[in-house]
């Protein structure tokens, strides 16, 4: 059961979401009431625990009368707005930012990824065999987690989780510009060389699989990894006092990955190394 | 925090480069040499140190001016005298172009190969430069050379601009002050040859660092005031062997560019910038009236030119009564977007935030642009006024200037300026005697088209990439450091000189009813006599192309430089003001007139254009960063085809353009693909 705050009351203000008149509370966003009223809109950059960053555009809406259109995460809705998440110029920049994404990275474990491009017909292959990609092959330097770089679609999510927003490590940033900026450590260098401290927060907000769990790299290259297979199974760490939540995602009778409820008012989906990563006693059985 | 520095250490030249600028470390927590005894005790650094992040720029110019680049010791000692994370100092390091984190050689060479530099044989110079110096990259005698974007020298097209690392003399130091921000007043010290009257002799080869600015044709008396460094240690021990310096050379030779890699000292000297203003000297000009008339190294000269007649007028109408003038003369930003200046001051003014900030916006890269230069190298004092009279409307104490760091001379001679306005009381705690604190700041871009973006200019004086911030909120609300901030284009800036000392009434008068005042054109390409233009608004492009001398076979105009769009050369009549070129269906953006004949052709053209956005795509959102590379290739594909061939990836072009106008974050994205439409619908491309 998660435990509600309670909030003082906000006022509620009307806006024209899609021709029906609309009532949110003041300060929600336009993904919040899209998703109030039942409105499923692609997102990838915006994360329930994370300040929306709004580099992906795959969440734009029209906003009668403005001249571009509007990232739903993080625009606020206002009195009076006429909002159309649906309309001939919106599906078109979502369709052609799923090509843009699809045609340079990899999109092969990104969550309901494939649904998105099926539904708004976008066509990745039409910018030709030569199209430019990402190119990059996975970084694997710790027995922790692997960095697969060319799946990452740049939504900045880690580096906030490692920096101001979460964790306060500032491990990783990112470098270099246009196509060519990826998330960097420092000069590059190997993860155990940087300050990271492998509390895989990073790892719980990637939307696309870039960063792994190494149980779920090595499983998914042997083609051992089956989601439908795993159980979920969500304990309290007992390493201290604090009193996280984990999610054990079991499969066969063994740990294969460890997350946190997001809506956990202790942990807001993050933990340490030791709640993310030190679960092997549980599996030491001989 | 979770500061982790690594095991390498900083070079002695390294550390006293970082030093120059932030003074010696005082304990080994700051990565200084010996630890003592209280370093034991206490924790120095943290949150002060961390207030200094916006110095983290200045500290990589700091290090790539004296090195020539920036080893990952420089970085670790920086990232320790500011605590700034090393991961977020080399995400920052490698966003400019201008930094090299490999080693390189101490000069390089940068060799213009935009728009108006490429109608000017830019690649056949490329092509013999590659013969004589090597591939682009390469390292030949201890230089390198690299083709660059536009430099803003088109008057005097093909440019190249060439920088040598070493041991700087004490002006740039010195006027970076870190105390600056804090106190909003200028803690610059008084060197023992400086007087009330500033010393104009000093123009010592030994103490000079720039020497471009010696005995110019418009600076005949060398004048240069050298202010001492703000710290001394650390300089005395290093070997003073190389000095840094730099080399306009325009238009260039590959005899001049091999002869200037060799000895930039010896180079000839630039023109003044006068010569960028054909109409210099003639009556009735308002804002270049002073370019090549003054002595742009003397406070003395533009006084007698009517230099701070305005701002006496404003110390006597008051803030209130500034904003008033300016909001009813109409001015609006020269900039390219044309937002309402007295708006935008007024907005500001009013935020009961506080501390208020002014930033003037001089980071000129918009290919074609040149203006912005000649004013700064031209007349400098003006800026520095019309600046100072913006803070005080907006109530602001401390202004930035955000100089384009390809822009040598306009930094060195903006520095005297700076200088002079001290010491005359023209800056400072009492601005004139009026009770009024002001003090400007210079901050160097570092190679980055996109920091003229203002919210993206902001990230870059706080010490972050120079990606822009989604708006709302608007920099008159969280501007610079968050706070209330009125950023404005150098060419805005100076309108508002003559409208103080004409009053608005008499300065609305000029131009037509929507657009008011003089505007400034950058007229470059294949044109007799290219340079900066000055016409009341409402002059047809006809008249500004008779001015400046077209041939008879002129095939495309391009307007507002590459985010801009092109016109057809029998489209004369189309009113040169900002309502004139939207009813016409295109751009004034920042006053390029770039005219073209068929030498380079309009595919090849767009393939450059296209080429630039992809490189200076700041790759944060997704439809830009992607996007402008599937319009280079898109463009590559169909340079040599036409019709039906290429109606596949024009149609294509077209979806992807839409997308990044649509879609993108910022200005950048949204008008990466102006260009290539307008060429493609006006003037028929790939028909």
């Amino acid at each position: 059961m998660t435990v509600v705050p309670l909030q003082l009351p906000r006022r509620l203000l009307e806006f024209t979401l899609d021709g029906e008149p609309t009532r949110v509370p003041e300060g929600s966003t336009i993904l919040d009431a899209c998703r109030a009223a039942g409105k499923d809109i692609p997102t990838l950059c915006e994360g329930d625990t994370l300040t929306p960053k709004n580099a992906c555009r795959v969440c734009v809406v029209e906003v009668e009368g403005a001249r571009t259109l509007a990232p739903a995460c993080s625009r606020r809705a206002e009195a009076g707005m006429k909002v159309s998440t649906d309309s001939e110029r919106a599906r078109t920049s979502r369709k052609v930012v799923l090509e843009l994404l699809a045609s340079s990275t990899d999109l092969s474990t990104t969550p309901r990824a494939a649904e998105w491009i099926k539904e708004y017909e976008a066509k990745p292959d039409r910018f030709g065999p030569d199209a430019a990609r990402v190119n990059e092959t996975p970084k694997i330097d710790n027995d922790l987690y692997v960095r697969d770089l060319d799946k990452c679609i740049l939504c900045y999510k880690c580096v906030d989780a490692c920096g101001d927003q979460w964790q306060n490590t500032f491990a990783i940033s990112v470098a270099g510009r246009g196509f060519d900026a990826r998330i960097s450590t420092e000069h590059a260098v190997a993860l155990p060389e940087s300050a990271c401290v492998y509390c895989g927060n990073c790892i719980e907000v990637c939307p696309t699989g870039a960063l792994s769990f190494k149980s779920e790299f090595d499983m998914r290259e042997a083609g051992t990894w089956d989601e439908s297979a795993q159980t979920e199974t969500t304990t309290i760490c007992a390493y201290c006092g604090v009193g996280c939540n984990l999610t054990l995602h079991v499969q066969e009778n063994e740990i294969v990955k460890v997350t946190s409820p997001h809506d956990n008012p202790v942990t807001h989906g993050n933990l340490c190394i030791k709640g993310r990563f030190g679960y092997q006693h549980a599996q030491q059985r001989g | 925090m979770d500061l982790h520095f690594g095991d390498s250490e900083p070079t002695d030249e390294e550390r006293a480069a970082v030093d120059s600028l932030l003074g010696p470390a005082t304990s080994a927590w700051e990565g200084a040499a010996d630890r003592s005894d209280v370093d034991l005790r206490w924790a120095r650094g943290g949150r002060e140190a961390r207030e200094r992040r916006d110095l983290l720029l200045p500290g990589l110019h700091a290090v790539n001016d004296r090195v020539g680049w920036i080893s990952e010791g420089a970085l670790a000692y920086l990232c320790r005298r500011l605590t700034v994370p090393p991961a977020e100092a080399y995400g920052v390091a490698t966003f400019y172009a201008m930094f090299a984190l490999k080693p390189r050689p101490a000069k390089v060479l940068h060799v213009c190969t935009d728009l108006a530099c490429a109608g000017n044989g830019s690649a056949k110079l490329c092509a013999d430069l590659e013969e004589r110096m090597g591939a682009a990259g390469s390292v030949s005698d201890g230089v390198t050379w690299q083709s660059s974007p536009c430099l803003g020298l088109c008057e005097r097209a093909p440019a190249a601009l060439l920088l040598q690392a070493g041991t700087p003399s004490g002006t740039a130091a010195a006027q970076r002050d870190p105390r600056l921000r804090n106190t909003g007043a200028p803690a610059l010290p008084v060197g023992p040859n400086e007087t009330d009257e500033p010393v104009r002799a000093a123009a010592d080869a030994e103490v000079t660092p720039i020497r471009a600015d010696l005995g110019t044709a418009d600076a005949p008396n060398g004048a240069v005031v050298t202010p001492p460094r703000a710290h001394t240690n650390g300089s005395s021990a290093e070997p003073a062997l190389r000095r840094q310096a730099f080399a306009v050379i325009a238009p260039a030779t590959v005899d001049t560019l091999v002869d200037a890699a060799t000895a930039p000292e010896d180079a000839p000297e630039e023109p003044s910038a006068a010569m960028a203003v054909p109409q210099a000297g003639q009556d009735g000009l308002l804002l270049l009236q002073r370019v090549g008339v003054v002595d742009p190294f003397s406070i003395d000269d533009y006084r007698s030119h009517g230099g701070y007649n305005a701002l006496r007028t404003a110390f006597d109408i008051g803030p209130a009564g500034v904003i008033r003038e300016v909001t009813d003369s109409g001015l609006l930003g020269r900039g390219g977007a044309a937002f309402p200046t007295g708006r935008k001051w007024q907005a500001t003014a009013s935020q009961p935030d506080r501390p208020h900030y002014l930033v003037c916006n001089a980071d000129e890269s918009e290919p074609g642009t040149f203006k912005d230069r000649v004013i700064m190298e031209g007349d400098p004092f003006a800026l520095i006024e019309a600046m100072t009279i913006a803070g005080y409307a907006t109530g602001a104490h401390v202004g930035y200037l955000y100089l384009r760091g390809e822009y040598p001379r306009a930094l060195h001679r903006l520095e005297n300026a700076l200088t002079q306005a001290r010491l005359r009381g023209f800056l400072g705690d009492d601005v004139l005697g009026q009770g009024y604190a002001f003090d400007i700041e210079i901050r160097r871009g570092a190679g980055a088209y996109i920091c003229g973006e203002e919210t993206a200019l902001f990230n870059s004086i706080e010490g972050f990439r120079g990606e822009p911030r989604s708006k709302p909120p608007f920099p008159a609300e969280k501007g610079l450091f968050g706070k209330p901030t009125a950023a404005n284009n150098v060419e805005t800036l100076i309108n508002v000189l003559p409208i103080l000392t004409m009053g608005a009434e008499a300065y609305a008068a000029i131009g037509t009813e929507n657009s008011t005042g003089p505007k400034l054109f950058c007229v470059s390409g294949n044109v007799e006599r290219p340079g900066i233009y000055e016409l009341p608004f409402g002059a047809t492009l006809g008249e500004l192309l008779d001015l400046a001398g077209t041939p008879t076979d002129i095939k495309a105009i391009l307007l507002g430089g590459a985010a801009g769009g092109f016109v057809r050369p029998d489209e004369r009549d189309i009113p040169l003001t900002f309502e004139g070129t939207r009813a016409a269906g295109t751009t004034l953006g920042s006053g390029v007139v770039l005219v073209m004949d068929d030498t380079v052709g309009l595919p090849r053209t767009l393939l450059r254009i296209a080429e630039f956005f992809r490189d200076e795509s700041c790759g944060q959102c997704v439809p830009c960063r992607v996007g402008t590379v599937r319009q280079e290739e898109a463009l590559h594909r169909i340079k040599d085809r036409t019709g039906a061939a290429a109606s596949d990836d024009v149609a294509l072009l077209r979806e992807v353009g839409q997308t990044m106008r649509d879609a993108s974050i910022c200005g950048l994205g949204q008008t990466a693909w102006n260009a290539v439409e307008s060429a493609i619908d006006r003037l028929g491309a790939f028909k």
